[in-house]
């Protein structure tokens, strides 16, 4: 009963702070009503039994969601209001999404409450993945697949982004969040390396690990320090690409010595040797993971020929 | 109709409503960047829907929840942020900014 | 370690009292952020009364958890504190800042 309360509290708050992000008439009110949002997310995660989103969820939505926002909003200049939408442009899209969501329901309301065959088979399966967490074993093992183009997926949208990137905004740093964030960074790398070796047998892993790691590199980033840590770093570059690197050489050798005995599989580790197959890719893609975010929230401008004429133009324009 | 619990019922109809919020913030708009915000409470809408999926076998004998959905919407998690990065570099070349108002370089 | 049911009335009363009075605290914060007309009252509402709120609904806890979780949980309260100062005084220099240009 009283866990219903908390859910019906946080459903509600749920909702009330989406649709004020979304109504509001202030762009920069909508933007940290957003990032509010996100916080509470990793509540539901966290009630929901899902730890392992929880974490991801506390580094990612708290963390670099705001700073990507607040970087996109700085941007935008000078801030006006959003005109009112006169009643028939707010009405004609509140009555299509009304029904879609009548729609939604409806088809929602017929899902079975059992569960489907898949978590039966993953605890069967689990034994013989090299990991006793399942959410770990699914990610690294059963469907690895998904983790070898999410890393390629995550290496295009950064090449992407430094091909875009605008210059950065003049920022200075305070002595005092500098040396905060500077006292901050070994715990946070301790943390990601706990959160990255428990998740062979908790909720943890790569994914958690680089976003926390990212997270304080980000913080860092933005109070002036690691400049090691920019595109034109040949090591930064090896270790963004290395994490999907990796995991191909890693595939490609599992399954040239499958070959030798039987019908190779792409994807399948060996079991005897899961665990530290598993532990190689892990590591290598919470490297690149943790660059990769760093470098799409703090996206700095390289400095090609182009982009240096660029700013000379503007800077002559601006005298 | 099912017999789900009260609280995934309860879940599953925030989901569902999120994704309804997102979709109207995302044709009204009007800023870019709002429709950005919305097409990220639409995901996170998704995101929820495929947890109370998962969570349903929690309740019973079998007290883990799916995992490979858990999987699924943590690796869903890591590629919006890098789409939402990628998609607010493309706007901050759309309109720049008063202050910064030269972008085009000399190639064009 | 002791569960809920193990504990005495004592630290029952105890631990009750304290946390009705770290809500008590969350309350104010947030009214206070809610109604305080400027960003400074405002910044001074939050980080203070919300952070002894926070101490004092951890104290209350602290008769539920083992040692360890303890230790955990005062390590959270100082890092919360630590970084409710830094930033209080970050967004106070930048409201400074702001109202000196003007």
């Amino acid at each position: 009963m009283s866990l219903l309360l908390f859910d019906t509290l946080l459903c509600g708050l749920l909702v009330a702070l989406a649709l004020a992000s979304v109504l509001s008439r202030q762009l920069s009110h909508a933007v940290i009503l957003y990032i509010a949002f996100g916080l509470l997310m990793a509540l539901v995660w966290a009630r929901l039994a899902a730890p392992d989103l929880a974490l991801a969820e506390a580094a990612i939505g708290a963390g670099l969601t705001g700073a990507l926002c607040f970087t996109a909003l700085a941007r935008q200049g000078q801030l006006t209001l959003s005109p009112r939408l006169s009643w028939q442009q707010r009405g004609w899209p509140a009555l299509f999404v009304l029904l879609t969501l009548s729609g939604l329901l409806l088809a929602l309301l017929q899902i079975p409450a059992r569960p489907g065959p898949l978590p039966a088979l993953v605890s069967q399966e689990l034994a013989d993945s090299g990991i006793s967490h399942p959410v770990t074993a699914v990610l690294l093992n059963f469907r690895s697949w998904d983790t070898l183009l999410e890393l390629l997926v995550l290496l295009l949208a950064l090449l992407g982004t430094l091909q875009l990137a605008p210059a950065p905004a003049q920022q200075h740093s305070w002595a005092l969040s500098r040396s905060w964030s500077q006292l901050l960074a070994p715990l946070i790398i301790l943390l990601a390396g706990y959160v990255l070796w428990a998740g062979a047998s908790q909720p943890g892993g790569a994914f958690q690990a680089g976003a926390l790691l990212a997270a304080g590199a980000v913080v860092l980033k933005l109070n002036k320090q690691l400049s090691w840590l920019v595109w034109r770093n040949i090591w930064v570059r090896f270790f963004a690409v290395a994490g999907l690197g990796v995991f191909v050489i890693v595939a490609l050798t599992a399954w040239l010595l499958q070959g030798v005995t039987a019908e190779p599989i792409w994807l399948r580790w060996p079991p005897e040797h899961a665990k530290y197959i598993i532990l190689l890719i892990e590591i290598f893609a919470t490297l690149a993971i943790a660059i990769t975010l760093t470098l799409l929230v703090v996206a700095e401008q390289p400095e090609t020929p182009l982009s240096l004429a660029r700013a000379e133009t503007a800077g002559g324009r601006g005298d | 109709m099912t017999e789900l619990s009260e609280s995934l019922l309860l879940f599953l109809i925030t989901a569902a409503s999120l994704v309804a919020v997102g979709v109207y913030g995302f044709i009204i708009g009007p800023e870019p960047l709002r429709r950005i915000l919305a097409l990220n409470i639409i995901s996170a809408g998704i995101f929820m829907l495929m947890v109370v999926l998962a969570y349903r076998g929690y309740d019973s004998a079998q007290a883990t929840a799916d995992p490979v959905l858990q999987a699924l919407v943590l690796t869903g998690l890591v590629v919006a942020l890098s789409a939402t990065a990628f998609a607010l570099t493309l706007l901050a070349r759309l309109e720049p900014s008063s202050e910064n108002s030269a972008p085009e370089g000399p190639e064009q | 370690m002791s569960s809920a049911d193990e504990l005495s009335l004592l630290s029952t009363i105890i631990s009750s009292l304290l946390l009705g009075i770290g809500l008590l605290f969350f309350v104010a914060g947030s009214v206070g952020m809610l109604r305080f007309p400027d960003s400074f009252s405002r910044l001074h509402a939050v980080t203070k009364a919300d952070s002894l709120g926070l101490g004092a609904v951890i104290a209350g806890l602290m008769f539920y958890s083992s040692w360890w979780q303890n230790l955990l949980m005062l390590a959270i309260w100082l890092l919360v504190l630590a970084s409710g100062a830094v930033s209080c005084q970050l967004l106070a220099r930048f409201c400074k800042a702001k109202q000196d240009q003007a």
